[in-house]
C-alpha cells in the first residue's frame, strides 16, 4: 500500500507534453496548481475551480479532463498535454489555432487554452466531428465573450484542414 | 478553493482499501473519478483525513454480464460504459442517459459507482439504476451485501452505505429489448438536471423515475393508461414528489414538467 501523509511532499512522476515531469508535491495539490505553479506553464487557466467553467481542461491519457478537478497524485504514471504543446517548437500556432485566430474565435482569452484541448482531443479521436459534436463538447465550457459562434466556425474550419480537405496558410505568432 | 490536508492511499488491492475503511471509518472517503468529491473537497464541504483512490485496482476495472444483469464495477469510468459495445443493446437507457451525465470532459474520469455513491439527487446515473430496478453491491473488510436501489438512496447525498464500506458494483438488470425512455431539462446540456425523468416499460405497465424534484430518486409504477386517470395519476406523483422553488426553477415549473415529460415518456414506452 502506497500512503502518503498530508503533511509531507511527495515525489510524483508523469509526462507533460512530452516530457518527463519527476517532482515533489503534497496529496492536496490539484493538478491546475501543480502546473502552473511548480512547473510554471501557465497557459492552463483556473476559472471556476469545481468543475463548471472548463477553462482548466487538460487531456490526460489523451481525454479531455477538468485539472481543477484532478489531483496530481492521481496523474502519476499519465501522459498529460496542455494547450503549450499545440504551437510548435518555433512558436508558431498551430492549425486549431490559426484557425481561432483567424475567425476571432477568442476575445478576452480566458476560456480558449481549456476549448483548445478539448477540441484537440476530439479531433484526435473523431476527425469526420461535425457541428452537433462539436457543440457538445462545447457545453463543457463557458466563453463570455464570443457568443461560441465564432469558435464553431473556427472548430470546423480547423477540422477540415485537419483532414487535408483545405490548406490555410500558416500564420506566424 | 482549496481541498483541506489528507493522506492519500494508492491502493493496490481491495482488501486494502477496505482496511482503511474499517480503521479510519467516516474519515476516511474513496476517491475513484474524483468529479463529484473533487468539487466537495475543493469547497471544503468534504474534508476527510484520507483518501482512498481506487482506481488502480484492475479488479473493479469490469464491466460484466452474469445471469440477465450488467454489473458495472466501481473503477469504471462513465466514458467506459457510453463506449461498450453492448450499451445500446444491454442497457438501452443507459445510452439514452449517459451523454446528460456531466459533459464529455468529466465522464472521461467520473465512474458510474462514483455517481451513485454521491448521491445527488438530480444526477442520472442513480435515476436510471432506479428506474431499472437495480441494485448496490456493497463491500466491507467483513461481508458483501445487496442493497434495491429504492432501499439505497436516502435523501439528498445520503445513502445506505455504512462508513466502512465501499461500493464494488453497481448490477444493472439488461433491458431485454424492453422499452425505454429518458428526458431531462436543465440550463446547459450536461448541467444539474432541474428535472429528469426515466421510463421503462413493465409487465404491469411503465415505471417512471423522476429525478432533481425530491430529496432522491423517485419511482412509482403506472398501470392505469388511460387519458384522464393517467394525467390524474401523473398529477398526484408530481405533487407527492414535494418540489420545492430554488434558484434554478420554481416548484411549479418542475410539477408541470413532471407531468408533461412523464406523458410523454410514458406514451412513448407503451405506443
Amino acid at each position: 500500500m502506497t500512503r502518503l501523509g498530508s503533511e509531507q511532499r511527495h515525489r510524483i512522476r508523469f509526462t507533460l507534453n512530452g516530457e518527463a515531469v519527476d517532482r515533489i508535491c503534497e496529496p492536496r495539490m490539484l493538478l491546475t496548481d501543480f502546473i502552473r505553479h511548480e512547473i510554471g506553464a501557465t497557459g492552463t487557466h483556473v476559472g471556476c475551480e469545481h468543475g463548471v467553467c472548463g477553462a482548466c481542461t487538460v487531456e490526460i491519457d489523451g481525454s479531455p479532463a477538468r485539472a481543477c478537478l484532478t489531483l496530481a497524485v492521481q496523474v502519476e504514471g499519465c501522459e498529460i498535454r496542455t494547450v503549450e504543446s499545440l504551437a510548435d517548437k518555433q512558436g508558431r500556432l498551430g492549425v486549431l489555432q490559426s484557425a481561432f485566430r483567424r475567425n476571432h474565435a477568442l476575445q478576452c482569452g480566458f476560456c480558449t487554452a481549456g476549448i483548445l484541448m478539448s477540441l484537440d482531443a476530439l479531433f484526435a479521436r473523431h476527425p469526420e466531428a461535425d457541428e452537433a459534436e462539436i457543440r457538445d463538447v462545447l457545453t463543457g465550457h463557458l466563453c463570455r465573450c464570443t457568443g461560441y459562434a465564432p469558435i464553431v466556425k473556427a472548430a470546423l474550419e480547423a477540422a477540415a484542414e485537419l483532414r487535408g480537405e483545405t490548406k490555410i496558410e500558416a500564420v506566424n505568432a | 478553493m482549496k481541498p483541506a490536508a489528507f493522506d492519500y492511499v494508492r491502493a493496490e488491492s481491495l482488501d486494502e482499501a477496505l482496511d482503511v475503511l474499517r480503521n479510519e471509518g467516516s474519515d476516511a472517503r474513496i476517491i475513484a473519478g474524483g468529479q463529484s468529491l473533487m468539487p466537495m473537497l475543493n469547497m471544503r464541504l468534504a474534508k476527510p483525513r484520507v483518501l482512498v483512490d481506487i482506481m488502480r485496482l484492475e479488479e473493479l476495472r469490469k464491466i460484466e454480464q452474469r445471469q440477465g444483469k450488467i454489473a458495472v464495477g466501481a473503477a469504471v469510468r462513465q466514458a467506459a460504459l457510453l463506449e461498450w459495445p453492448a450499451l445500446g443493446r444491454e442497457l438501452k437507457l443507459l445510452s439514452l442517459a449517459l451523454p446528460w451525465t456531466g459533459h464529455v470532459q468529466t465522464r472521461s474520469r467520473g465512474t458510474i459507482c462514483g455517481s451513485v455513491a454521491h448521491a445527488d439527487p438530480s444526477a442520472e446515473t442513480p435515476l436510471t439504476l432506479l428506474a431499472l430496478g437495480g441494485e448496490i453491491v456493497l463491500r466491507s473488510a467483513k461481508k458483501r451485501r445487496r442493497v434495491a436501489a429504492r432501499d439505497f438512496f436516502l435523501g439528498v447525498m445520503a445513502t445506505d452505505r455504512n462508513d466502512d464500506e465501499l461500493i464494488e458494483a453497481v448490477e444493472f438488470p439488461a433491458t431485454n429489448g424492453q422499452r425505454c425512455a429518458f428526458r431531462e431539462v436543465a440550463r446547459r446540456h450536461g448541467d444539474f438536471a432541474i428535472v429528469a425523468c426515466a421510463a421503462v416499460a413493465t409487465d404491469r405497465g411503465v415505471r417512471l423515475a423522476v429525478g432533481g424534484v425530491a430529496d432522491m430518486p423517485t419511482a412509482r409504477e403506472f398501470d392505469a393508461l388511460e387519458s384522464s386517470a393517467l394525467d390524474d395519476a401523473l398529477n398526484a406523483f408530481a405533487w407527492d414528489l414535494d418540489a420545492r422553488d430554488d434558484f434554478h426553477a420554481t416548484a411549479r415549473y418542475r410539477r408541470d414538467l413532471v407531468r408533461m415529460i412523464g406523458r410523454e415518456l410514458i406514451a412513448e414506452v407503451t405506443q
